[in-house]
């Protein structure tokens, strides 16, 4: 009802028309290409809007209200701003590490996009090991942030980056757990089978105990891969000024933050894709009446609405919770998540041997 | 789109963030200056170097982290197939599941989780 196939399609036969089959490839490309970063730009876009005025409403204030309607247009003003200023590399930095960190933040960024499934049709590549795949490329994000510290030469962004290179690669058992809880209720790794799977009921409906604790485990360890708050000890801005992006002036500043927010939608994404049930829509039982109506709203709505429904929450912990310690941060992690999730595990492996899900 | 779209992700993720550094290098201004290009710390000259030994406990937190993600590897199959090997996968998942929770409770009682 709702894909572009036929746009698609026009292009293609439109391309055909003026070029070799090794143009029409070549073309597609660099279409797809601006497509992608043109909406991956729009996404960071709104988040950036997003993460102020939630803040803005948690606070009692109002948030950014002067440029274009209600304030939309601020960040795009931000990244004018930060695109005329200077960018220089410290004296003391290593040159080749302090320029490669950011291009290589953006790049594992854009490779965790590829197995997401946005609706049925509009998925980059549908491979078959897709949950691991993507738990396997966001760790390498680590040694982005590990290069920008240590390059730096600063006290500030070594240590802030020591910091979320411990946090990051403890909170990713956790995170990978509470996927394979998920694994092992669909028996497959593959992102369109896992959303198949959801047809009847997403699994945080029908997978009863597990899953919510899954779920929960899920987002805490997310919250802490991000570096958000409560769980920003890399950047605690009150004793590290910005931890390891500290030396980063202009532009390469904002491929930090850009790389931040789309790591932030991807998670989300993930989050949506094996907990919310991905781009299906709500059916309840047998109300076909009810179920019909739902089945009206696109895919991509229910897919963007479920994301945002967890870039929300996680927005929302940033101003709840205080920030941890370094060890309590570790502490939670190794003394009660972990054993959580081991426990959970086992929990889930009787549930699907039992079938006591539905 | 298949295993291309990946290829095509890298380049676009190359060429967005160099094209945005350069784009920002040719509209930004350039001065030179010899105090803004020394390291941002307190205002006043660096004391000591950056690159000395730092805190064992990070590295510590490394190897066990190690250990815990190669199980992690593991479990990954065994989660695909489970519902259809059904008991013995559940029993072998328990024994190895106990094995490393074993592991975790030595490194626990060693004080290799405690932040020194």
């Amino acid at each position: 009802m709702y894909d572009f196939s036929g746009v698609t399609r026009g292009i293609h036969e439109f391309l055909s028309g003026h070029f070799s089959p090794l143009g029409v490839t070549l073309w597609e490309m660099v279409i797809a290409g601006v497509v992608l970063l043109l909406s991956l730009v729009l996404i960071a876009f709104t988040l950036g809007y997003m993460e102020r005025k939630v803040a803005a409403f948690m606070q009692l204030r109002l948030g950014p209200n002067r440029v274009g309607f209600r304030g939309t247009l601020q960040i795009v003003a931000d990244t004018l701003k930060l695109l005329f200023k200077e960018t220089f590399v410290p004296q003391a930095a290593d040159k080749m590490l302090f320029n490669l960190a950011p291009i290589i933040m953006v790049v594992v960024t854009m490779l965790s996009l590829a197995p997401i499934p946005f609706t049925e049709t509009l998925q980059f590549y549908d491979m078959n090991i897709g949950v691991f795949y993507v738990s396997a490329v966001t760790s390498i994000g680590v040694v982005g942030i590990l290069m920008a510290g240590w390059s730096s030469n600063n006290k500030y962004s070594l240590l802030g980056a020591m910091r979320s290179g411990a946090q990051i690669v403890s909170y990713e058992l956790s995170a990978g757990l509470s996927i394979i809880v998920i694994v092992a209720l669909s028996g497959s790794m593959q992102f369109s089978e896992i959303v198949q799977s959801q047809a009847n009921g997403w699994w945080i409906f029908k997978g009863h105990i597990p899953v919510w604790i899954a779920f929960v485990v899920f987002l805490i360890a997310g919250t802490a891969e991000l570096n958000r708050a409560p769980f920003d000890m890399a950047e605690a801005e009150s004793e590290l000024t910005a931890g390891f992006h500290t030396e980063y002036p202009g532009m390469r500043f904002a491929m930090f933050l850009l790389a931040e927010y789309l790591n932030m939608f991807i998670l989300a994404a993930i989050g949506a894709t094996l907990f919310l049930g991905g781009w299906m829509p709500l059916h309840i039982g047998n109300l076909e009446g009810f179920n019909k109506v739902m089945d009206f709203i696109p895919p991509l709505v229910w897919f963007m609405g479920k994301t945002f429904l967890i870039v929300f929450i996680i927005m929302w912990f940033r101003w709840t919770f205080p920030r941890l310690r370094i060890d309590q941060l570790l502490t939670l992690e190794w003394k009660f998540l972990m054993p959580i999730s081991l426990v959970n595990l086992i929990l889930v492996a009787l549930a699907v041997i039992l079938g006591l899900h539905f | 789109m298949g295993a291309g779209s990946l290829i095509l992700l890298i380049i676009c993720g190359v060429l967005f963030s160099v094209g945005g550094i350069l784009v920002a290098k040719l509209f930004g201004p350039s001065s030179y200056n010899e105090q803004k290009l020394e390291a941002y710390e307190c205002g006043v000259p660096t004391e000591g170097g950056t690159w000395i030994q730092y805190n064992v406990g990070y590295y510590l937190f490394a190897l066990i982290f190690l250990i815990f993600d190669v199980e992690i590897v593991f479990l990954f199959p065994w989660a695909v197939v489970i519902r259809e090997m059904g008991v013995i996968a559940f029993l072998e998942v328990l024994i190895f599941v106990f094995i490393l929770f074993l592991g975790l409770l030595y490194a626990w009682k060693k004080g290799a989780l405690k932040w020194v």
